[in-house]
């Protein structure tokens, strides 16, 4: 059993996207337990680092770095990432959307019913995912979360999309993985109010942030 | 494993659902071979001796209309970056793609190929021999074409591209796919001998496309 993950530290990250600087020399510490909360304007880099997170983008500089975790997986593998796309096939059953990603992810932690009850998506799970709106797209894709577990979460805008009931319930399961130890990143316009969190701003040319 | 296989699954459900390529290329597959007799004439020795290059010609151009889509649908709704961010290597992982591709894709068009070979006037043994070289020619086709789904994956429209990238590199395939075939209707020269060609270019493009693929999809993210 690999031990838990409890730091996941970015030091000096710079990353250029299309020619532009989108990231320079930022360091960052997120810490298991607590909510680090990426703020920022349009075009400010929040997205960018969760992906860089992700190991979707590669910095020109900097590294990123894990304290504790299993040391055979990347950094990337410890990650669910929760951006803009849903990732679901409209050919697909509720159902089967879910259970395809819980099998591609390896080591199934919850039931399907399970996960899509908890975002109260359980009433529809034969459903095909074409006939979904904009909101139940959102928690459907927040399920693949609760199916796998994977300690570092990376939410890009989790709430958008959501109604007061849905966005009340998704930071209750987020609370829920901080208490259990898990790391979140969140990149958010709104104050969503997570039990306990860091702030992490980045401005449009960002030299440093506080850990 | 289990993630593998059930990669292969949803990609064949997706396939051959609704709006899948599936049926699209088998139907595309019929109606080329089907127009070639009304464009070349009602000569039936002559339809007989192009029917094998035609089934060919046909199967190749119908693997390719539906080989855009094949990394594209997951690079567009944000399942190409979670695939990226599994455990699977993703050399493994477009293997399985292109595995499951075929299997809904190109294995119909080995099926119609009896059937269509009767409209070409074929005789029985080239029939088969065109068939076998169907079934051992079309995986190629697709793991050599998967390298230019991979590369034009960012590009919008980019099937015209993939064309243009891809039938040089089939152009060998089709070689001794049809000379293999052919040879059986003429007995000028052993079917074994292009035949284990094919094969080995089968063999090969097993193992390069996924890795190449593979190595044009990391960067396409950045």
């Amino acid at each position: 059993m690999a031990p838990p993950v409890t730091r996941l530290v970015g030091e000096k990250l710079t990353l250029d996207r299309g020619g532009r600087r989108v990231l320079s020399d930022l360091s960052f510490a997120a810490q298991s337990g607590v909510a680090l909360v990426v703020t920022g304007a349009n075009g400010a880099g929040k997205s960018t680092l969760l992906r860089l997170i992700a190991g979707l983008l590669r910095p020109v500089s900097g590294r990123l770095a894990l304290e504790g975790g299993d040391a055979e997986l990347s950094i990337a593998q410890h990650c669910h990432y929760f951006g803009h796309q849903d990732a679901l096939k409209n050919q697909l059953s509720v159902g089967e959307n879910l259970a395809f990603w819980r099998d591609f992810f390896g080591l199934a932690d919850a039931e399907v019913f399970a996960a899509l009850d908890r975002v109260g998506l359980a009433r529809l799970i034969d459903l095909p995912a074409a006939y979904l709106s904009a909101g139940q797209r959102r928690r459907l894709a927040f399920a693949r979360l609760l199916v796998t577990r994977r300690p570092i979460w990376l939410l890009d805008e989790p709430t958008s999309a959501l109604d007061a009931a849905s966005e009340a319930r998704l930071l209750e399961i987020v609370g829920e993985h901080l208490d259990a130890g898990g790391l979140v990143v969140a990149a958010t316009h709104l104050a969503l109010p997570f039990p306990r969190m860091d702030a992490l701003r980045l401005g449009p040319a960002t030299i440093g942030a506080a850990a | 494993m289990t993630a593998l296989l059930a990669l292969f699954l949803r990609e064949w459900r997706l396939a051959v659902r609704v709006g899948g390529g599936a049926l699209m290329g088998a139907l595309f597959f019929l109606i080329v071979v089907t127009v070639v007799p009304f464009g070349v004439g009602p000569d039936l020795n002559l339809l007989s001796r192009i029917g094998p290059a035609i089934l060919w010609i046909g199967a190749l151009l119908a693997t390719l209309l539906s080989l855009d889509r094949l990394f594209q649908v997951d690079r567009d709704d944000g399942g190409l970056d979670l695939i990226l961010m599994g455990e699977s290597p993703l050399e493994l992982v477009v293997l399985v793609k292109c595995l499951a591709h075929w299997a809904a894709t190109g294995l119909p068009l080995v099926v119609a190929s009896p059937l269509l070979a009767i409209f070409m006037n074929m005789e029985p043994i080239a029939i088969g021999a065109t068939t076998l070289t169907l079934l051992v020619g079309t995986p190629a086709l697709t793991f050599t074409g998967a390298i230019g789904a991979a590369l034009t994956v960012t590009l919008k429209r980019g099937g015209l591209l993939l064309a243009i990238l891809v039938l040089p590199l089939t152009v060998p395939v089709m070689i001794f796919g049809v000379s293999s075939a052919t040879a059986v209707l003429y007995g000028n020269m052993p079917f074994a001998t292009p035949f284990a060609i094919l094969a080995a270019l089968g063999l090969f493009a097993m193992v390069l496309g996924p890795l190449a693929a593979a190595a044009a999809l990391r960067h396409a993210g950045e």
